[in-house]
This record gives C-alpha cells, sequence and structure tokens, in this order.
C-alpha cells in the first residue's frame, strides 16, 4: 500500500510540472522560471514538439495516468491485487526510458538544461523504483 | 489512510495555487491591435550591417529577451562583424522573433526601432544584449531603455515620442510572421543564403561557411 501513496504523491508533483511547462508552451503562463534561461532553449527547440504536440502535454496526461492508477490501487477492492502495481511499473518504465531520451537531447543535441525536465526527470525514476520496490515486496 | 488523502488534497490545492498565481500574466507593451500583416506595409525587411555587395547574407530571427541570443550577440556577434561584416564577406540581417512568453521582448524590439529611426539601430541592439538584466528581472523596462537609448545618443524626446505611438508594432509582428512562414521554432534562428543554419552558432561555424560559400 505504501508504494501505492508515494506513487500518488510523485506522479501528483509530476502532474504539477509538465502542467507548469505546457501551460507556458501553449502561451497561458508569463515568464518561464528557471533561472539559467535553460529551459527556454529547451521549450523552444525543435524537440519540445512530438507529433505536433507539446512534449510537456505527454507528460501531464502520464502523470495524470499514474495518479489516477495509484489511487484507484488504494482502494480496499485492489489493495491485495498485483494489476495496480504492475501498470504503474508499465508506465514508469515507458515514462523513464522517454525522460532518458529528452535528458539525452539535452545533454547531446540541444546543450542546454532545463531544471524542471531534469525535476520530472528525477519524479519518474523515483516513482519507477517504488513501483519496482512494490513488486518486489509481493514476488 | 485518512491522512494521506488529506496530505494529498493539500498538496493538489497548493499546486493549483501556485500555478494559477504563476499564469497570471504581465501587461505586454509594444503588442500589435488588429490583425497582423504579412508583410510590414513600409515593405522593411530588416535592418542590416555589412556591404550590400557581400556573397554571403546571414539573416538571424532574433528575440531581445532570450538568454541565449544576448549570450550570441555578445559573444559570437564581436568576432562576427571582425571577421566577415567588416571584411567585406558576410551582409547580416537583423529580423525580429520575439517569443510569445517574453513579455517585453516586442517593447524592446520596438525601442531598437525607435533608436533605429535615428540612426542608431544597431547601438541600441548592443545596448539592450549587453546589459541583459531587464529580461531576467520581470519589472517594465521602460526607464532602463530610455537610459540605454540617451548614452546611444538618440533624441531622447524623439525616441520617447516613437515609444508612445507604437508605431513599428505591425514591422515587428510581420517580422515575426516571416520567421514562422520559414519554420523558426526558437531563437536564435540563423539563414544562410536563404538555407537554414541549424549547426552551434559560433563564429568559428560561421566563418568557416561563409568562407566556403564566397570562395564558390
Amino acid at each position: 500500500m505504501r508504494h501505492r501513496q508515494v506513487i500518488a504523491v510523485l506522479a501528483l508533483a509530476g502532474l504539477f510540472v509538465s502542467l507548469y511547462l505546457w501551460l507556458w508552451k501553449i502561451g497561458r503562463m508569463g515568464v518561464l522560471q528557471c533561472g539559467t534561461g535553460g529551459c527556454e532553449r529547451v521549450q523552444t527547440s525543435d524537440w519540445a514538439v512530438l507529433f505536433g504536440i507539446p512534449v510537456a502535454f505527454y507528460g501531464v496526461v502520464g502523470y495524470a495516468a499514474l495518479l489516477v492508477t495509484s489511487i484507484a490501487g488504494l482502494r480496499p477492492r485492489l489493495l491485495e491485487r498485483r494489476t495496480p502495481t504492475l501498470a504503474l511499473f508499465g508506465m514508469a518504465s515507458v515514462g523513464v526510458a522517454f525522460s532518458a531520451y529528452l535528458t539525452w537531447l539535452e545533454l547531446a543535441v540541444i546543450h542546454a538544461w532545463c531544471r524542471w525536465c531534469v525535476g520530472s526527470a528525477l519524479i519518474i525514476t523515483a516513482i519507477w523504483a517504488a513501483a519496482l520496490a512494490g513488486l518486489r515486496r509481493r514476488a | 489512510m485518512n491522512r494521506f488523502y488529506i496530505m494529498l488534497g493539500t498538496l493538489a490545492v497548493v499546486g493549483g495555487a501556485v500555478l494559477f498565481l504563476a499564469s497570471r500574466e504581465q501587461p505586454v507593451p509594444g503588442a500589435i491591435e488588429g490583425p497582423a500583416p504579412a508583410v510590414a506595409a513600409d515593405g522593411f525587411t530588416g535592418y542590416t550591417i555589412g556591404s550590400d555587395s557581400a556573397p554571403v547574407e546571414v539573416v538571424e530571427y532574433s528575440d531581445f529577451e532570450c538568454p541565449f541570443c544576448a549570450r550570441f550577440a555578445n559573444l559570437q556577434m564581436p568576432a562576427v562583424r571582425r571577421q566577415l561584416i567588416a571584411t567585406g564577406v558576410v551582409r547580416w540581417r537583423f529580423r525580429e522573433f520575439p517569443l510569445p512568453n517574453h513579455p517585453y521582448a516586442r517593447y524592446a524590439a520596438h525601442a531598437a526601432h525607435c533608436a533605429g529611426e535615428q540612426g542608431r539601430f544597431w547601438e541600441m541592439h548592443d545596448a539592450l544584449f549587453a546589459d541583459h538584466s531587464w529580461a531576467q528581472t520581470g519589472k517594465n523596462p521602460a526607464r532602463l531603455f530610455n537610459a540605454m537609448a540617451e548614452r546611444t545618443g538618440v533624441d531622447l524626446a524623439a525616441y520617447k515620442s516613437c515609444m508612445e505611438s507604437n508605431r513599428f508594432a505591425s514591422r515587428i509582428e510581420a517580422s515575426r510572421k516571416e520567421g514562422e512562414a520559414r519554420g523558426v521554432g526558437g531563437t536564435p534562428a540563423f539563414y544562410v543564403n536563404g538555407v537554414p543554419y541549424r549547426a552551434n552558432p559560433t563564429s568559428d561555424a560561421f566563418k568557416a561557411l561563409a568562407d566556403s560559400l564566397a570562395r564558390r
């Protein structure tokens, strides 16, 4: 149960980070709070949009799915079931792989660091680790 | 369990409030009123520096509030001017591409045009990028721009009158639309003899490319 609670909190934090970046991308935010300016470099690069949709929006959808699944997994009916943890682990694995690719782009292609993106990468990695811990506990 | 939901709810409320506060837009001076023109009404195609007969033309799409544009202007542009523009190899054309999330980008571009009206565009361009602290504070830079304009040697009264008139707003929007039509996604963006330049924008890289083009 504990790992699903941890994932819910982390997913909510990740949801706000990706929401912030997405709202900025579509022009609904003021100045992007970043410090180094790297966030704007990353967010206005060619890689900030995938299939015509801002990359941050994929984060919004992913974190929302993790949040809903983790909270659903806390319901008494599903508490002892392994399926929610498996689903969380699967989604988090996709998220970690995608984040790793985006982080590589920042490092090797765009040559700029977006702190919010790095924060999101850390959050999804922590979610993945929590899901893995949940799977092992039940193994 | 209830404590967990209270904590999650609290986090949601705090996060939502922070997002709401961050989304409160600041006024954007220099914004154009009415529909945007496809080209500037006066046919203006950007300030240039360099020889008209230079074999290579570089078009730069830039945003005065963009930190990477400032870095390019401060670190690379002096060498570009010395090695390529002063030697007659390159003509440099500056086009504005104000990004929607930079509240004072259009205002700064307008300040440069108002200085340009008095023959001081490049001096104002350099001043706006050299002291770039205004772009980090989020505060209205009108007074700072007045001081910058005065230092470039413009008639301050005429400059202020120009700024109040907002008469170059359509030029700036036309420049942005031109960049958008060419596929500019971020700033600074460069086109060398009409071809998008995608490599790392350093003076050395521009020199290597311009020299090779000039030899053809």
